[in-house]
């Protein structure tokens, strides 16, 4: 069946018909082409996605403190609610069941100088937790640690982007860098893919944070990570628990609305999680239909091939071709060249996909890429259906009597 | 060689039917050169295709060299067009992408031969129409005569049984008309069958025997006097 002769027939027919091969070609290629980009750009999308929102820990409530709108139990509206040690202290003793990791948040603008060289930036006071919660990743020494809180060390880590506009080239560990004409010791450097504005940060502990303040023991916001194995629906108890056990302590009406704001990430993660669903599942369609698209074509193809071919049929038959191969010849001449055009067109996209890189990063496509599978599982299906959609104008062309075909003009 | 008996073949068109063979008994023998004329519409294509396995008789008796040509499936008739006739048609029906030489080595493929033996066969048959030296053009690139010849070349490459030609020189002129001829008789002078369509009473005049259709019915049947073209070919 696939003998040298019948090989050599059909290159001698695709070399003599180059406007049909390229024609069902360029088809296939073009069809597999824009598969693989498209699919390639929509999981781009799917990666910055990822990027943005999958990035921080994804078991964290966040609570900040508000403004009262409503007179309760003798106080006025428009208190200002505030946070302090105390209530680190009521969280890890009242909700130990619910509770992983803890860290308060002090935020101030600092001027950092170094040497002849200084710039303003913000500072966060913490505890080790918070490197958890942001998933900071440390690049040079260590994250503030339990001994520089209990100390009160006056120890900082410092941004990528610190390091680079203070240091330059300098090793920052061990140095000491100036805030408000007190000595700080850089312990660590860290990274963080969230962008240029995280990389700018400067974490120090928050008992020296509230030191320098004058022994206050405020805090601007309080950050907790929950046991992830309770699951959503724990999250949720979590959070009605502790807005349940602030607004008592903080004497806020229960239905008072800005007196106290929780920000449950359990919450966002979920609807995030339903967007990248989404998006994997537009990115589907998308694939599919240009699937769809290009199988149409081949298909159009091949029957406008073997219309223009009726009448070579029917001499092919005078002369005593049997049905079996002229169907065979029809097939084999398609999948031969919806293969190579199809692997063609597949490494072609592959090819740009890998060259574009991070190119369209302003466009939120991000790492387009095309897993192996689906590359081949959408180039074969391309192939097959070629082949199918070849066979039943094929067939009909093998099984018409000599003399109808011979009569085709 | 050929024997049919009581042929009928009617076309459907629409819910009419029109009944073109209305009973065809003949008989030719191998060797016989035998033109087979009528006026336009008389059935001679119909009849010739029957006998050429590319259309399917309703009703009656063919049997070539003593086969039974009836009920048969697709890959058989095709086997015994490859085998047992050629075909010359008046529009000659090349391959229009395939060079002279290719279109005389096409049946030899489908007769299973290797590359090698159809292309030296090809050749050969080339030759013998005269034409070697064009074996390399293509159809486009030759005459109406040349055509001809090449595809007289082809249905003569697989050594048919018989050789069957509708009107072969319907679309020449005369002088290249009577090379065409001639070629057939060197062939029938060989020994083959050869039926020729033809309403040009000259070319039937060429042939060893003039059978005449009308109507749907064999109305004269009779040996000539063989004009004998000189061939210069
Ligand atoms: N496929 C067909 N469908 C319907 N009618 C047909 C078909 N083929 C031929 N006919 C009719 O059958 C009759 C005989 O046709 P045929 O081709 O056998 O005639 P012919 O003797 O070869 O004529 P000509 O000398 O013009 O070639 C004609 O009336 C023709 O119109
Ligand atoms: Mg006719």
């Amino acid at each position: 069946m696939f003998s040298r002769d019948r090989w050599q027939e059909i290159f001698e027919t695709i070399r003599k018909n180059k406007l049909r091969t390229i024609l069902s070609g360029f088809t296939v290629a073009l069809g597999i082409f824009i598969f693989i980009v498209l699919f390639g750009f929509g999981n781009g999308l799917k990666n910055s996605f990822e990027e943005f929102f999958l990035d921080d820990a994804t078991n964290t409530l966040w609570l900040y403190p508000g403004v009262t709108s409503k007179a309760y139990r003798g106080f006025k509206d428009n208190r200002r609610i505030e946070f302090d040690n105390s209530d680190l202290i009521d969280i890890q003793e009242n909700f130990a069941f619910f509770l992983e990791r803890i860290t308060p948040r002090i935020n101030r603008r600092e001027v950092l100088g170094y040497k002849n060289k200084s710039n303003s930036y913000y500072t966060r006071a913490v505890t080790p937790a918070h490197q958890y919660i942001e998933k900071t990743v440390i690049m040079k020494g260590r994250f503030i640690n339990q001994k520089d809180l209990e100390e009160k060390n006056k120890n900082i880590v410092i941004g990528r982007l610190v390091e680079q506009d203070l240091f330059k080239n300098e090793n920052p560990i061990g140095k000491y860098v100036e805030i408000k004409e007190s000595a700080f010791k850089v312990v660590g450097v860290f990274q963080d893919k969230s962008g240029d504005r995280e990389e700018r940060l400067v974490y120090l502990p928050y008992t020296t944070r509230q030191l320098l303040e004058k022994t206050n023991d405020k805090i601007d916001q309080i950050i907790v990570s929950f046991k992830p194995e309770l699951g959503y629906v724990g999250a949720l108890a979590f959070e009605r628990q502790l807005r349940d056990f602030f607004k008592n302590k903080k004497v806020i009406d229960p239905s008072d609305k800005s007196g106290l704001y929780i920000r449950n990430t359990a919450e966002m993660v979920k609807q995030n999680q339903q967007f990248a669903a989404t998006l994997q599942i537009i990115v589907a369609i998308v694939g599919f239909g240009t699937l769809i698209a290009g199988i149409i074509g081949i298909s159009n193809i091949m029957v406008f091939v073997v219309k223009e071919r009726t009448k070579e049929l029917g001499v092919r038959k005078a002369l005593g071709a049997t049905p079996i191969s002229v169907v065979g010849m029809i097939l084999h001449e398609s999948i031969f060249i919806t293969t190579i055009s199809g692997i063609f067109g597949l490494l072609i996209g592959v090819f740009v996909l890998s060259r574009l890189g991070d190119q369209l990063e302003q466009y939120f496509i991000l790492n387009p890429y095309v897993d192996t599978l689906t590359a081949f599982i959408a180039t074969f299906s391309l192939i097959f259906f070629g082949a199918v959609a070849g066979y039943i104008p094929a067939k009909r062309a093998a099984s018409i009597k000599p003399i109808v075909a011979l009569r085709d003009e | 060689m050929i024997q049919i008996n009581n042929l009928h073949k009617s076309y459907k068109i629409g819910s009419n039917s029109l009944h073109v063979l209305k009973g065809i008994d003949l008989k030719i023998d191998e060797g016989e050169l035998v033109a087979i004329m009528g006026s336009s519409g008389s059935g001679k294509s119909t009849l010739l295709n029957i006998l050429g396995m590319l259309d399917i008789a309703d009703d009656g008796k063919y049997l070539l060299d003593n086969v039974l040509i009836q009920d048969l499936t697709e890959t058989t008739a095709a086997n015994y067009r490859n085998r047992f006739l050629g075909f010359v048609f008046q529009s000659f029906n090349l391959i229009n992408y395939k060079n002279a030489l290719e279109n005389v080595a096409l049946p030899l493929y489908y007769q299973g031969l290797g590359r090698k033996i159809r292309q030296q066969k090809a050749l050969e048959y080339l030759e013998k129409v005269g034409l070697k030296d064009w074996a390399t053009h293509l159809p486009s690139e030759l005459s109406g005569g040349q055509k001809q010849r090449v595809a007289i070349a082809r249905a003569m490459a697989s050594q048919p049984k018989v050789l069957l030609a509708d009107e072969p020189t319907g679309a020449l002129d005369s002088n290249t008309s009577n090379e065409v001829m001639g070629l057939i008789q060197k062939i029938n002078e060989e020994g083959k069958t050869i039926l020729v369509v033809t309403h040009e009473i000259e070319i039937a005049h060429m042939c060893k025997r003039i059978v005449t259709l009308k109507d749907g019915v064999i109305v004269e049947d009779k040996k000539t006097n063989q004009t004998l073209i000189d061939t210069n070919v």
